[in-house]
């Protein structure tokens, strides 16, 4: 689905800074797991290896992607499964909701899947009449909040536990002012039991689907996969086609990389494996195109196909750290979401691979080698190219090239620059257009530079030779 | 051994001290230095907003100017970091450039950040000199995760820093201890103006760890994050002071 509205991420990122405490408090969050994943990633020496082997098992799987989805399809179906083939957004939410009408469905169950946040397919089943209840505890905050997540694998790290007591005294009826963990998880806990045993379909996401068993795995922290698909009769599973990975024998090095790269533990609490539907029920896969298949034709980009959404480069973004997962106003948000969601619509979201250093530490915390800064670097050509950049920044670009085009008229404009600088006052200087100046000084300006104290050092040395 | 001097735009005209320690310190460990007088800016800050059609031309002036030096050394990892990593599609299209790509090819393995000289090139083990400070090195990250001159610490590596190599034989220079050891300064390029909130917060947070750490002088082998650093601790007025690393191994004294 297509944002029609334009974001700006350094508005909303300074917006958000500008409660400094909180700032301070998001940051030491996300930092806190990107502390505990750099323990647990050093924990294993062949940790590195890992995550060459599983760059290279995407690779290899992409581009073989055709072969192995028919592959997947036909042992899928083989067990039982009933396999779907959507090329965008609205396909997979009409398959989904045909087959929840079919069993006429009036609530279902959902455990965490990007890829329904990406096809909006809450919203849209709730058009229809059907309840939707996300039953993963930090989506289901963010729901009852009518909030978008924040993070792919930690929905509502945006959130305090007060406001989350707040929230559950509205909805859920706990006691006000009440902000104890144990107290709100179990009151969620309650609610969402009750969620389980009264709804007809439960709809998962997928972690990895095999090609060779045509299988698939969930892994979720909090068993919710597993109770939202064992009641129901219906089980629908929704995945972007890139999920697939070849063999069963490939999990072992997806399991380890992924948990300890998400949240820094050893291995998820839940791997769930799915091999078919339950006793009288049914179990359905949408494979899910929606724009896949030409990021997969891309030279510059396909490396981001191989995202096994772990967050980890949103933990250890330093800006994403600083401005929160909403500054982003994408699905997925942070250095994969800048990539992924400017390859999707780039006039609405031509700011955000803007929205970085190009520090490295995502390209290095990965654990499938996405080269996520150097894709970020090309992106900005990309919009460059397709004319996605303010005219400001241009139009400062080709002037500085101009003059660096030349070292007589650099010296020149430079020597300008540095006497303007040395001798206006400062009020001149330091004016609402100068943002490098709101909080930071400007260098002081010598008056002369290294070009010429490096000549007259030259004369000098020829003169006394 | 001669060597071709790249100073950047910026440490041209507004930190000349750097680039005369760049010298003093190459021509002290006997290296024929020259500066080509022609020279401006590798076209990185163009490159990094997206317009590569600003960029190509100062490339293309980059390779030309410096083609006939053996070695090409700059006291910049991230200037060095454009040129090794992000100079090739320039030079890709047909006819006449081609043999500039050729230029470029051979140039790109000869060019090299001043630390990275030093330690690999010339093999310097230790620097005479004696700095008796307090000193928090500032891992750039294009020097760091672009260059490699050090281990990152997202990566499952053995421990290493290039700029710490050399810095740690001076006599009575001690480092701080860094809670994070290589977080972003966040000023990258013109992120520090269009992203003027998260770039001056980054700094904070820098700076702050710096403090808690003890940082006396504070160094990196980068000018353009010291110059986003100093402008926050100058306009604070924090007591913390800030040397390239080429200052600290060329003898400079703290500035006041």
């Amino acid at each position: 689905m297509t944002q029609t509205h334009t974001a700006d991420h350094a508005e909303a990122a300074a917006k958000f800074l500008h409660n400094a405490s909180r700032a301070t408090w998001h940051d030491q969050s996300l930092w806190f797991v990107r502390a505990k994943r750099d323990k647990a990633a050093q924990s294993l020496p062949e940790w590195e290896a890992l995550r060459e082997r599983a760059s290279a098992i995407k690779m290899h799987t992409v581009t073989h992607l055709a072969d192995y989805l028919e592959q997947f399809a036909d042992r899928a179906a083989a067990r039982g499964i009933v396999v779907h083939w959507a090329p965008d957004a609205a396909a997979h939410n009409r398959i989904v909701l045909e087959i929840l009408q079919r069993h006429q469905v009036g609530r279902v169950v959902k455990s965490k899947s990007m890829l329904t946040e990406e096809c909006h397919l809450n919203p849209y089943l709730e058009q229809h009449g059907i309840e939707v209840i996300d039953t993963d505890l930090g989506e289901r905050i963010v729901q009852l909040r009518h909030e978008p997540p924040s993070h792919i694998v930690l929905p509502a790290i945006h959130i305090k536990k007060e406001e989350v007591g707040e929230l559950f005294h509205k909805h859920l009826g706990t006691e006000a002012g009440a902000s104890d963990p144990n107290y709100l998880t179990e009151a969620a806990r309650g609610h969402l039991r009750e969620m389980f045993l009264t709804a007809q379909a439960g709809i998962t996401g997928v972690n990895f689907a095999i090609a060779e068993t045509g299988g698939f795995v969930v892994c979720t922290n909090e068993g919710n996969a597993d109770l939202g698909t064992s009641l129901p009769k219906v089980h629908i599973a929704c995945m972007g086609i890139e999920k697939l990975i070849p063999r069963a024998a490939d999990l072992g090095v997806f399991l380890r990389l992924l948990a300890r790269s998400a949240t820094g533990q050893p291995i998820t609490t839940y791997s769930s494996h799915f091999h078919g539907p339950i006793a009288g029920g049914e179990m359905h896969v949408v494979l899910v195109d929606n724009g896949r298949s030409d990021i997969l034709g891309s030279d510059d980009f396909r490396r981001s196909l191989s995202c096994i959404r772990c967050g980890a480069c949103m933990n250890t973004c330093p800006v994403y750290r600083r401005s929160g997962g909403h500054s982003y106003s994408a699905t997925i948000p942070g250095p994969i979401g800048s990539i992924l969601s400017p390859l999707r619509d780039a006039a609405a979201h031509h700011s955000l691979p803007f929205a970085c250093t190009l520090c490295g530490s995502c390209t290095d915390v990965c654990p499938v080698k996405i080269d996520l800064h150097h894709e970020l670097f090309t992106m900005r050509s990309e919009l460059g190219r397709a004319g996605q950049i303010p005219w400001s920044k241009r139009w400062s670009m080709s002037l500085a090239s101009w003059a660096m085009q030349s070292a007589t008229r650099f010296n020149w404009l430079g020597g300008l620059a540095r006497t303007a600088l040395r001798w206006l006052p400062r009020f001149f200087i330091y004016n609402p257009l100068n943002a490098w100046g709101r909080h930071r000084e400007l260098p002081p300006a010598p008056a002369t530079t290294f070009r010429q104290q490096y000549a007259q050092r030259k004369r000098q040395q020829t003169k006394s030779s | 051994m001669r060597v071709g001097l790249f100073i950047p735009c910026y440490i041209d005209q507004f930190y000349p001290d750097v680039g005369l320690a760049t010298v003093d310190l190459l021509e002290g460990l006997g290296v024929e230095v020259e500066f080509p007088a022609a020279q401006t800016c590798c076209g990185q800050p163009m490159a990094n907003t997206g317009c590569n059609d600003s960029a190509q031309p100062l490339a293309r002036r980059f390779v030309e100017i410096f083609a006939e030096y053996p070695y090409v050394v700059a006291p910049s990892g991230s200037c060095v970091a454009m040129v090794r990593h992000h100079y090739d599609h320039f030079f890709h299209d047909s006819g006449s450039t081609s043999q500039l790509r050729e230029k470029y090819l051979q140039l790109r393995d000869r060019t090299f950040e001043l630390c990275e000289f030093l330690v690999d090139v010339l093999k310097v083990d230790r620097i005479d000199g004696r700095f008796p400070h307090r000193v928090g090195l500032h891992q750039s990250c294009h020097g760091l995760r672009e260059l490699r001159m050090g281990s990152s610490s997202e990566r499952v590596e053995c421990d290493f820093s290039k700029p710490a190599q050399l810095l740690a034989t001076l006599e009575g220079l001690e480092f701080s201890q860094l809670q994070r050891q290589d977080e972003c300064c966040g000023f990258g390029g013109t992120f520090a103006v269009s992203e003027e909130a998260v770039s001056c917060r980054m700094g904070m947070d820098r700076i702050a760890d710096h403090e808690q750490a003890g940082t006396e002088v504070l160094t990196a082998a980068d000018m353009s994050c010291l110059m986003h650093l100093e402008g926050l601790l100058r306009r604070q007025r924090k007591p913390i002071r800030v040397m390239h690393v080429a200052q600290i191994l060329a003898g400079r004294a703290v500035p006041a």
